[in-house]
């Protein structure tokens, strides 16, 4: 039965004290076999659930997760959308996904908290100036909608931005209107509710412990409810996609790195844009609910603790404070780590591999969320296809031995 | 933070030091003789562990001069830590502590090193 939300509902639940409302999803036992197995129950994942089902007409598919849905990095990033890459094959990607973020809320009929509030790179001297102006050109290329703003259009759009009496001073930024903000939680679960109503099997607390191939094909999942047959395992594990991979004998190029976010405490509207700077490590976007949502780097060594070293955070923060003096005595609330996997030129790998019926979707690194309904869109059709979409052929595995790299280092350098 | 204990300079925190990926990676002897599906895997492929690790390191703000170490990438416990010099230690001398592949309590997501 499709669940409608809408205002009468709210209303109706909220005479309950809002401790009625139906269950999104059913947790099923998993049957013996399913024609597609998606490993991993995070946005991607559950939204390849969603098109696989929706638009190849393939329903009898389980999603496994080792933990709760959207509980690993889709719960973890600070939620920014945009699609201002350099490369063709990139920008093709990324705006595929924007424009589907557009329409998502309608789609799903479940509120994406979607706020295109802009977002903006700033410049912090005569080489950011350069190679973001040339990014600018690139991305009108292809349809996009960045711009460059001056400092003066800079203190107009965030007037508590200091930009002159700092070490690295604010010279100018990239800005892309359409770019903005999601709730994360909001999309897992939307693409959960939904596939589940076509008929997709949502199976939490479920670690796929490896996967069993013969003689080059795949033939299931040996997980910790047991083995479960497959026709077709499609991955999607971001940190830990490697590991699994390991099982099956395949090699990815793929690194695994803890990833820090933080937020304040929560105050009044502040900030009504996205604000990120490569150069001086910092990028920062206000919630709904009022905190500062703040992305931190990588730690330079490979791990899985999802914990990151503070010196990371100290950096950030210190950047920051420089940037908005206003922001020096605020109080931080939370700081958390999520393990991203990190490919060579900073682009996702969404392919198929040498083991028949295994599709990887992995390598988004830093930068996975904002691609969340594209990815998941062109990954579908890679897995029912068994060949790439149009969009996503570049970002096949082969590039790592033709040397057709997409390298997006400048967009990813710190907020990919 | 973690803290390494550099062979040369004894104790220090991490953030004086850089990582150097994958320790014990062999050049290819003969590139010119290699397709590039193998030499893209010497360029581009590095293992990537969860547990047991062989990693580089270089103690840059410091004495500058690179080590080896083996460290647990499931807690960062650095299990040993040895001169380029010395032999590639065996890993059967070390214990791993994950208990699966991904290394993850039965129920749940995240650091069972933290939870425990």
């Amino acid at each position: 039965m499709k669940k409608k939300y809408s205002i009468l509902s709210l209303i109706k639940n909220a005479f309950s004290n809002n401790e009625n409302w139906e269950k999104m999803w059913e947790s099923p036992e998993p049957k013996k076999g399913y024609d597609v197995i998606i490993v991993g129950g995070g946005g991607h994942g559950l939204g390849t659930a969603y098109y696989l089902a929706k638009e190849h007409g393939i329903k009898n598919i389980a999603v496994i997760e080792k933990g709760w849905l959207g509980g690993g990095n889709t719960g973890r990033n600070t939620t920014i959308i945009r699609s201002n890459y350099l490369w063709n094959e990139s920008a093709n990607l990324y705006d595929h996904s924007v424009k589907l973020w557009e329409n998502l809320s309608e789609e799903l009929n479940f509120n994406m908290m979607f706020s295109q509030r802009g977002v903006m790179n700033l410049a912090h001297n005569e080489h950011d100036i350069k190679e973001m102006k040339r990014r600018i050109s690139a991305n009108r290329l292809n349809g996009l909608d960045t711009q460059w703003v001056d400092t003066k259009q800079i203190k107009e759009l965030v007037p508590i931005m200091n930009t002159e009496n700092l070490r690295y001073p604010v010279l100018g930024a990239a800005f892309q209107p359409r770019g903005g903000v999601a709730r994360h939680d909001a999309v897992a679960w939307g693409y959960a509710l939904r596939s589940n109503e076509m008929g997709v099997d949502i199976i939490q607390n479920c670690e796929v412990k490896d996967i069993k191939t013969d003689n080059h094909k795949v033939e299931g999942v040996n997980t910790s409810k047991g083995f479960i047959r497959a026709n077709k395992v499609a991955v999607v594990a971001s940190g830990h996609t490697s590991v699994l991979a390991q099982t099956a004998g395949v090699r990815l190029p793929l690194q695994s790195r803890p990833l820090q976010a933080l937020v304040s405490e929560p105050i009044k509207p502040v900030i009504n844009t996205v604000v990120m700077s490569n150069a001086v490590h910092a990028y920062v976007s206000q919630s709904d609910k009022g905190e500062l949502v703040i992305g931190a780097g990588t730690d330079g060594y490979n791990s899985f603790t999802q914990r990151g070293g503070y010196d990371v955070i100290e950096e950030t923060v210190r950047a920051i404070v420089e940037l908005y003096p206003i922001f020096g005595k605020m109080k931080m609330l939370r700081q958390w780590g999520g393990i991203v996997d990190i490919c060579p030129d900073a682009s996702p790998i969404i392919s198929k591999c040498e083991v028949k019926g295994l599709y990887f979707n992995c390598g988004w690194g830093t930068g996975g969320f904002k691609a969340t309904p594209g990815s998941a869109n062109v990954f579908a059709h890679t897995v029912a296809k068994d060949e790439p979409h149009k969009i996503n052929e570049a970002f096949n595995l082969e590039r790592f031995s033709n040397g057709r790299l997409i390298d997006e280092h400048g967009a990813a350098a710190v907020a990919h | 933070m973690i803290l390494i204990n550099c062979p040369y300079c004894g104790e220090r925190e991490q953030s004086e030091f850089t990582n150097g990926g994958e320790a014990h990676v062999i050049r290819p002897k003969d590139p010119d003789t290699l397709n590039d599906k193998d030499w893209g895997q010497y360029v581009f492929y590095r293992s990537n562990p969860k547990g047991i690790f062989y990693e580089r390191w270089v103690h840059s703000h410091g004495c500058r001069k690179w080590f080896n170490a083996v460290r647990d990438t499931s807690t960062d416990t650095i299990l040993k830590i040895y001169k380029l010099t010395d032999n590639k230690p065996d890993i059967s001398e070390f214990q791993s502590s994950l208990k699966s592949p991904s290394g993850e309590p039965a129920v749940g997501s995240g650091n069972f090193a933290v939870k425990k």
